[in-house]
């Protein structure tokens, strides 16, 4: 089943001849996603890992991209999304880091007028192994299988992802929700999927402190979901007021604490590891 | 960032929602000659300001000097006051609460009301709080400002008042990309106008960049975490005694949890980023230092950020500083054999797992 992308997806990255969009188009290619085209403003006509380079989406859309990974600017970011719902992009990951939250509302609002789907901002984004990956998580960790992850950060998730591969387990999707206070994709949204998808049988949800996402998966786990669900929840350690890295990590007014969702998911009879490695136990 | 009163007030003043007359100063030989009874309202960036001695009353020349001279340069909760603000006194007939802010649930703007003001919302009941969620496409409506109306058991002449203060306010939450804006008091004057006696303006930090005008100040934030966001890190620091350097966000807050659980007491956060450079690694290491720790863990999980770039990193710091410390390392990921072979040519031993390295830095530190 199609998890937001499948071995046919077909993908464009915006900012490409920057130094991280170049890079991690390398890293997407070697994986095995089908990377058609870049986009930068001013560098039409360049090529970049022998792929053709077009100044402006539109230009790129005959070769028939499904998705984009977004890697520019935080200033630019809002109408490099624009241009790529504009043109009918489905799938919009965006990579970059402290893109104003007004923005990343107005983004997400506008792809859920086009019917399309945000990834990010700040976040790792999606991994299915063996089909496709579109983001920067990094290629040697995974191994197909049928536990299916969403995680709200970066590094954290490659810790895990290891662990359950090198337990013998494998992945069949791994999404990086972002580590900012609007995400594209929440985890009741990364839940519905994940529950409907025939090839994933266990699920792991890396959370951490700030707001009520967590709150909120258990109550819908809860409701609808039969499938073995397992939790890891970092910033137990975290105090009030302080902003854990990012910017959505933030305990506030008493909101947002690793007790709260720690309950709310033991509640819901969802195993919460104490470590993140201790995961792959809590799977078996 | 948190915008002071005055800069909340001056915001609103543009947006035409209605303010007390005032002004600002910066030392006694700028108050002007008493005319009227006047508030003065020290301009620190922290709430309670009323409880804790910060505001005063004047009702004739003398009162208001002598104010003045108490306020200015004082302490209020440990914040040097530098700016007062003198504003015209309100007769204060009712006083009412309104906000809007992100939800996050929803990730929509949230539209918060209240005909019990003056109080923070948290200790007023949940029966006497109107929410709205405001979608963001459309924005504010009138009709958003007629429900909040009615919740609030306004007449004509006070609904029409708040919707036109709802309306600019949500103006002033998109202009300005604010996290939070908050009238906390809304008065109701003895003429029967409503007016904004407070004025609580957050922006959201990622958006700074769009606001130059307002200055940067930021009281929750140690010197040395203002050192650090300057040269761009995520560093917090903490009480404890066991300095952490780790990438990424999550696995740095992961990092300290399991300290944590170890009876470890972490010194600070902080959180290397995704660049792959020794200098940002010598750097992190610098600021660490300056927290004086007893030990340090530097915890990796290579990705963008290579294990072997780190472990020269480690290396050049431990020369350029001549750490006396015990460095504890884990390095796993890409280029990890790299990384340890790297640390072990210059004597350092580099775990591959994180619990192990938890420990050993715990034992290291030892107790507090």
């Amino acid at each position: 089943m199609k998890v937001i992308v499948d071995s046919d997806t077909k993908v464009i990255v915006q900012g490409i001849t920057g130094h991280q969009g170049m890079f991690h188009t390398g890293e997407m290619l070697k994986f095995g996603t089908k990377v058609v085209a870049g986009v930068s403003p001013g560098k039409g006509g360049q090529k970049v890992h022998d792929l053709p380079v077009f100044d402006t989406v539109s230009e790129a859309m005959h070769l028939m991209p499904e998705a984009t990974m977004i890697s520019v600017p935080a200033p630019l970011v809002k109408d490099a999304a624009y241009e790529a719902l504009d043109s009918g992009i489905k799938v919009v990951y965006i990579l970059t880091e402290h893109v104003p939250f007004h923005d990343a509302m107005d983004i997400l609002y506008n792809a859920r007028r086009k019917g399309a789907v945000v990834l990010g901002p700040n976040g790792p984004g999606i991994t299915r192994p063996g089909m496709c990956k579109i983001g920067i998580m990094p290629n040697t960790i995974f191994r197909k299988g049928n536990v299916a992850v969403a995680s709200r950060s970066g590094t954290l998730t490659y810790e895990i992802v290891n662990a359950i591969t090198q337990s013998g387990m494998g992945e069949s999707t791994v999404i990086g929700l972002g580590g900012d206070p609007v995400p594209g994709m929440d985890f009741i949204e990364v839940l519905e999927l994940f529950n409907a998808d025939p090839d994933t049988e266990k699920i792991v949800l890396v959370g951490e402190i700030g707001g009520s996402n967590e709150e909120r998966a258990a109550e819908y786990i809860k409701k609808y979901v039969k499938k073995k669900v397992v939790a890891y929840i970092a910033g137990r350690s975290a105090p009030p007021g302080k902003r854990m890295g990012h910017a959505g990590a933030i305990i506030e007014r008493g909101v947002g604490t690793a007790e709260s969702k720690i309950k709310a998911f033991g509640d819901a009879g969802v195993d919460v590891a104490e470590y993140p490695v201790d995961i792959p136990k809590l799977l078996r | 960032m948190n915008l002071y009163e005055y800069s909340g007030k001056e915001i609103f003043r543009k947006f035409q929602i209605p303010v007390p007359d005032g002004y600002v100063i910066t030392s006694a030989a700028e108050l002007k000659p008493y005319t009227s009874p006047v508030v003065v309202k020290s301009q620190v960036l922290i709430g309670g300001r009323g409880k804790s001695g910060g505001i005063k009353f004047a009702k004739d020349q003398a009162s208001l000097d002598q104010a003045v001279k108490d306020l200015m340069g004082s302490k209020v909760r440990g914040f040097t006051v530098n700016k007062l603000l003198i504003e015209q006194m309100l007769d204060i007939k009712k006083e009412f609460y309104l906000s809007i802010t992100l939800n996050r649930s929803e990730r929509k703007p949230m539209l918060i009301c209240s005909a019990s003001g003056g109080v923070e919302i948290e200790t007023v009941p949940e029966e006497q709080i109107f929410r709205k969620s405001i979608d963001p496409i459309t924005g504010y409506s009138d009709f958003i400002g007629r429900e909040a109306a009615k919740f609030m058991k306004f007449d004509e002449n006070l609904s029409k008042q708040l919707r036109s203060i709802l309306s600019k306010l949500y103006d002033v939450f998109v202009h300005y990309d604010c996290e939070l804006v908050e009238i906390n008091p809304l008065v109701m004057n003895g003429d029967g106008r409503l007016i904004a006696a407070d004025a609580k303006v957050i922006i959201d930090s990622d958006s700074t960049y769009r606001h130059p005008e307002f200055p940067k100040d930021d009281p929750e934030r140690t010197p040395l975490e203002l050192e650090a966001q300057s040269k761009g890190y995520a560093f917090v620091e903490l009480d404890g005694i066991i300095g952490v350097i780790a990438n990424g966000a999550g696995l740095t807050m992961a990092t300290l949890d399991a300290l944590l659980l170890h009876k470890g007491k972490p010194r600070n956060f902080l959180d290397l980023g995704g660049t792959d450079s020794t200098d940002i690694v010598v750097e992190a290491f610098d600021l660490v230092l300056k927290a004086k720790p007893r030990a340090i863990l530097v915890n990796i999980f290579g990705g963008v950020t290579k294990c072997d770039t780190v472990a020269s990193g480690i290396v050049e710091a431990k020369k350029k500083f001549g750490i006396s410390q015990h460095i504890v390392v884990r390095l796993s990921g890409v280029r990890e054999n790299e990384g340890r072979e790297i640390l072990k040519q210059n004597g350092i031993d580099a775990f591959s797992e994180m619990m192990p390295a938890v420990e050993k830095v715990v034992s290291l530190a030892g107790g507090a």
